[in-house]
């Protein structure tokens, strides 16, 4: 049941993609997302997908993960080619029927389009499953640190979202418990029209809210405790520090926008 | 009712690398109006298994019969089941959500799809056999005591009229005070009819001290099955198992062990003073140096 949903689903191994430095993983994904956008015509995909294929036999996650993440997506996937295909205009006219006219851009657009789509999921997927949540939480802190001078709360925010992942696991299973709880006292979630199900949530919301509370109180006290005073002058367990993998890893993504770059150039 | 589990396996997150056995090939039979103490080390599959008995995880292999019937044939319904089998989970007051004590105790029977007479007099009788007093219907259940919110969410179970009352660990977290409270109120329930009782328990002096058979799980399997009498004398085995025995069961070995002709039998207080009492001879006028009670 609920048990089975893996936010932040991360996927543990032992690859190479797995070891890199958040810091570089998360930049060197945004450069893959930004060349998406570079890419051109057939040949541009073609080695934008060499990449990904690339990049996710290095990271030794099973291919299926990857596509989990397409399913969510799929209808604003398939409501993006299919506006692509109809409203793009110019080029010789494939097929018409009444007011659908598809033309060979628009064919070519729609195409493309779609690609860059699940190329973009599927790239941003491979950070988030090679990538535990709380590494990638010290990976966006370490990354906003140099724009704390403009008063971004760097640490602020790392700590918002590594205490928000923290308490995702432990809010499900206290949602399966309740649910549970409440089921074997009969409650019944599933049957019934909206407003019956509906109401059918207060027996698991009610309780819900009030652990939510009791253990928000619990942490910001256990924090206290600790002497937790905010981010100034805090020191870490675990550092931060780039390796060798993390220059190879560089080298590639490097060496891949040469390869887009030449295209686009040649083309 | 009886309970009859055979080959019953369980996986957690079959096909994730986060798979996990839970159960492996737990066979056991239950009978009816029978008092049961399900031990076992934390992750142990206890939780797992009373789960599967009113039907709220579904066996990865193996069937479960309540009173014959496999529980998740063709046209058995779980509705039914969770009637029939009433389990109080672990802290049992985190599931409470009502306005007032009443209404929570009348959860599971409006459920039910009861008459307002009948849920009326199920709740009063469910808060009596608890010991809540009629002034308490009215309260919020959030302000009361951690015992007594947990009374009322026993009550809220019992007001289904279960045939069947699984408890797993229901003294968690509670005072002595509350503790001896609680299990001697689901002591009084089971003397009171054929019901068949499961007690979850982590300690060893709640088991010995009330129920008639012993179920030892270890490793998602059952390791023993039998009397406390019989179960207590694997001190080892149980140590293994990270479990032991209760304390007065330690003292009787350690006397027996120094051979003070005591028996290391005994698993509760009262069958060691009787023990001791027996071995100083009838109590007389000239009695030495004593057992003070």
């Amino acid at each position: 049941m609920i048990r089975d949903i893996t936010l932040g689903q991360y996927y543990p191994a032992e690859s190479f993609l797995h070891s890199m430095d958040p810091r570089s993983k998360i930049v060197l994904t945004f450069t893959f997302i930004l060349s998406l956008f570079l890419a051109k015509g057939a040949p541009g995909y073609g080695v934008a997908f060499l990449f990904l294929v690339l990049a996710i036999r290095a990271s030794k996650v099973p291919p299926r993960f990857m596509l989990k993440g397409l399913k969510a997506v799929f209808m604003i996937i398939l409501l993006t080619v299919f506006i692509n295909l109809f409203l793009t205009p110019g080029g010789a006219v494939l097929f018409q029927w009444g007011v659908f006219k598809v033309t060979r851009t628009g064919l070519e657009t729609a195409v493309f389009m779609a690609l860059r789509l699940i190329f973009l999921i599927v790239g941003s997927s491979i950070l988030t499953l090679t990538t535990s949540p709380i590494s990638l939480t010290d990976g966006i802190e370490a990354l906003l640190k140099p724009w704390e001078k403009v008063k971004v709360p760097a640490h602020e925010i790392a700590m918002m979202m590594t205490i928000a992942l923290r308490f995702i696991p432990i809010l499900l299973e206290e949602t399966d418990k309740i649910m549970k709880a409440q089921m074997a006292r009969g409650a019944d979630f599933e049957s019934g029209g909206l407003v019956k199900k509906a109401q059918s949530l207060i027996p698991l919301l009610v309780p819900l809210f009030i652990s939510s509370f009791r253990r928000a109180d619990d942490l910001a006290l256990a924090m206290e405790a600790r002497c937790y005073r905010g981010g100034e002058g805090r020191t870490r367990m675990k550092r931060l520090s780039y390796t060798r993998v993390d220059v190879a890893a560089a080298l590639v993504v490097a060496a891949y926008l040469l390869a887009l770059g030449l295209l686009a150039r040649w083309l | 009712m009886s309970i009859e589990i055979r080959n019953l396996h369980f996986t957690y997150g079959e096909g994730t690398p986060f798979r996990k056995e839970a159960l492996r090939n737990v066979n056991l039979e239950i009978r009816t109006g029978e008092f049961i103490g399900l031990m076992g080390h934390t992750g142990s599959g206890k939780s797992t298994l009373i789960q599967q008995v009113n039907g709220l995880l579904k066996p990865t292999a193996g069937e479960i019969r309540i009173h014959g019937k496999d529980i998740h044939s063709k046209g058995a319904s779980l509705k039914d089941i969770r009637q029939e089998v009433g389990l109080v989970f672990q802290y049992p007051e985190h599931q409470l959500f009502e306005m007032s004590v009443y209404k929570d105790v009348a959860f599971g029977p409006t459920n039910m799809g009861l008459s307002k007479d009948e849920i009326h007099s199920r709740v009063v009788d469910a808060l009596d056999r608890v010991g809540l007093g009629e002034d308490m219907q009215e309260a919020s259940p959030f302000e009361l005591s951690g015992g007594q919110k947990r009374r009322v969410a026993i009550a809220g179970v019992l007001a289904m009229r279960p045939k069947i009352l699984i408890l797993d660990e229901p003294t968690a977290g509670l005072d002595p005070k509350g503790r001896d409270e609680i299990l001697g109120e689901i002591g009084r329930i089971h003397g009171k009819g054929d019901m068949t009782v499961i007690l979850v328990s982590h300690s060893m002096e709640d088991i010995a001290n009330h129920v008639e058979r012993i179920i030892v799980m270890d490793k998602g399997e059952v390791r023993m099955d039998g009397p406390p009498k019989q179960v207590f004398q694997e001190v080892e085995h149980l140590e293994a198992m990270g479990l032991g025995v209760p304390q007065v069961t330690y003292l009787a070995k350690a006397l027996e062990a120094k051979g003070c002709g005591l028996e290391g039998t005994v698993t509760t207080v009262e069958e060691a003073m009787a023990a001791i009492r027996s071995l100083l001879g009838p109590p007389g006028p000239a009695k030495g140096g004593g057992i003070h009670d």
